[in-house]
């Protein structure tokens, strides 16, 4: 869902006149524009008190707790169990993402070809996740992966060994995956139904086999929505916190619960602040180099 | 797309399994609450209802029901009123100043919930609103605005301007034309917002987990606190309630919906 709003500036961008007929002259239009920015206002406000602020904040504290210097930085990049938590941090995200991108195509693709019933259907198994609050699913995932779980009291029904599922990372990218996928399937589907399917017929009638028209037609038309609900999905699981909290163990520890300790239980702003500091960057970075690829889907997509 | 029908199987099967995923797991949560036992190991014995009676009786638990459904009406309200405004207004600018705005006012959607946290948490600590109503409402309004800010925007965007000329042509002043114009026909749009703010602020946990204090505890957190702390069905029952309470939201929104489509 994401994926469309942050394209949604380039779109008005293209074509800045649309729907303005009120605005006369320039004069007009800089009204409309004041106007604009005192309805604005309001939201602006909160968002720099709630938001802003605080996270200006969190980074005078990194550099200023205990005392001014880089030194929090030093710490964060000098200690080896920091950075292969930031590893592991960037290691489950890329999994989660991997995971989510094979299971949301067939998904997202099989949406586009089914008949409204069906589809309606479908479009609701991926919105019930949405609408489950998500710690609730967070404990389902434990009642089944648990040592006493569904999942092995039901191996254990069948004679086979019990596996180990709950504190590790396998654990941990399982739940991960679930609850991210709603926000894979939709970005595919919004640019998978968009794709007009004679050009595959097209690719096939000229002698392409089925494979060949999929992976040279089909596959590269999709790659937008794959390509936004990948960066959606990696960012989002970048800050996950729930989920590895209770699902995970000790060895399987992501980012935001060595911030969550740093401040809560050892009360270091300093150090915490410095971990938060280099966990939104990482975001920001992404968010920023992701970008043109999202936009891509404008280029292809908007002769239609 | 002509499929061989073996293709068309798997695709079939590779769908069904993900449907499965994305519903299934919740549905753990019902025969758990059930559990004659004390514990969420599995499989469940007996049949019993005291969890359901505990989450009512218990007041640990129905207050924080309580608070969760205050805060998140409050939240519901003043998102919708803001995010509806600066809707409106980025649609009034239409130009590259919008676009950045935009992006600013969407930020809250991707910023980690922890470093949110440990910020708000900082912040509300210096000015004695941890565990405040009002400060659980500013800092979940600030995470509801950008979903009511796309929801009514996506409304905006279809809406169609010559009306509004329209109206104002015939005389109507710019309130009226409002009233009876342009609020009517977005109207779907901003009620998608208030729910969608009404269930974001229901549902926030992270934030939530740091600005909570023992007087003002929401029920996500009182889940959470219950998971990490001990293992009582209760927390199943929760489940099962919450599960039941969406689902048939979403079936009377669907069927009044569909019968408003039909008419």
């Amino acid at each position: 869902m994401s994926g469309s709003d942050a394209s949604t500036p380039a779109r008005s961008d293209a074509n800045p006149d649309r729907g303005s007929p009120r605005s006369g002259g320039s004069a007009g239009r800089a009204a409309l524009f004041r106007e604009g920015w005192l309805l604005v206002l309001p939201a602006l406000v909160v968002l720099c008190a709630v938001m802003a602020y605080p996270l200006a904040s969190i980074a005078v504290r990194s550099i200023s707790q205990p005392e001014w210097g880089l030194q929090n930085y030093a710490w964060f990049f000098g200690t080896p169990v920091n950075l292969t938590v930031l590893q592991r941090t960037f290691t489950i995200s890329a999994w989660v993402t991997v995971v989510c991108v094979l299971c949301a195509y067939p998904y997202a693709y099989v949406m586009t070809v089914v008949g409204p019933t069906l589809r309606v259907v479908l479009i609701l198994c991926v919105m019930v996740p949405f609408w489950v609050s998500g710690v609730v699913r967070t404990l389902s995932w434990v009642l089944l992966l648990q040592d006493s779980g569904a999942i092995n009291s039901a191996l254990r029904g069948l004679g086979l060994p019990p596996v180990r599922l709950i504190r590790t990372q396998t654990g941990v990218v399982i739940g991960m995956a679930q609850v991210l996928l709603p926000f894979m399937i939709l970005p595919m589907y919004s640019v998978m139904k968009g794709i007009d399917l004679r050009l595959v017929q097209a690719a096939r009638s000229l002698g392409a086999r089925p494979s060949r028209a999929f992976f040279s037609v089909y596959l590269p038309l999709s790659l937008p929505g794959v390509y936004a609900g990948a960066i959606i999905v990696f960012i989002l699981a970048l800050g996950f916190y729930i989920t590895p909290a209770l699902l995970g163990g000790p060895r399987s520890t992501m980012l935001s619960t060595l911030v969550q300790t740093q401040v809560l239980s050892l009360l270091q702003w300093g150090r915490g602040g410095a971990m938060g500091v280099v966990l939104l960057v990482a975001t920001l970075v992404l968010l920023a180099l992701a970008a043109p690829l999202m936009r891509q889907r404008h280029k292809k997509t908007g002769a239609r | 797309m002509t499929m061989s029908p073996f293709t068309r199987v798997l695709l079939g099967l590779c769908c069904l399994l993900v449907a499965l995923w994305l519903v299934a797991p919740t549905l753990v949560v019902v025969p758990m609450s059930f559990n004659e036992n004390k514990s969420l190991a599995f499989p469940p014995k007996g049949f019993t209802l005291d969890w359901y009676a505990n989450f009512f009786s218990n007041p640990e638990w129905s207050s924080s029901l309580f608070n969760s459904l205050k805060v998140a009406s409050l939240v519901a309200v003043a998102a919708t009123v803001l995010g509806t405004l600066a809707a409106f207004g980025l649609d009034r600018m239409k130009s590259a100043s919008a676009g950045w705005l935009r992006m600013i006012l969407l930020t809250p959607m991707i910023v980690p919930g922890v470093v949110l946290g440990i910020g708000i948490y900082a912040v509300y600590l210096d000015t004695h609103l941890v565990g405040t109503l009002f400060g659980f409402v500013v800092a979940h309004t600030m995470l509801a605005i950008p979903f009511v800010l796309i929801a009514v925007s996506a409304s905006l965007e279809v809406f169609d301007k010559r009306l509004e000329l329209a109206a104002a042509s015939l005389g109507a002043g710019r309130w009226t034309t409002f009233r009876t114009v342009t609020m009517p026909l977005i109207a779907p749009g901003i009620l998608s917002g208030f729910l969608f703010a009404f269930v974001t602020s229901f549902d926030e946990i992270i934030v939530s987990l740091f600005i909570t204090s023992p007087y003002l505890k929401t029920l996500p957190v009182q889940i959470y606190s219950s998971i990490t702390r001990d293992a009582d069905p209760t927390v199943a029952a929760v489940g099962t309630i919450l599960f039941l309470a969406t689902t048939l939201l979403i079936g009377l929104g669907l069927v009044l919906f569909g019968r408003e489509r039909r008419t």
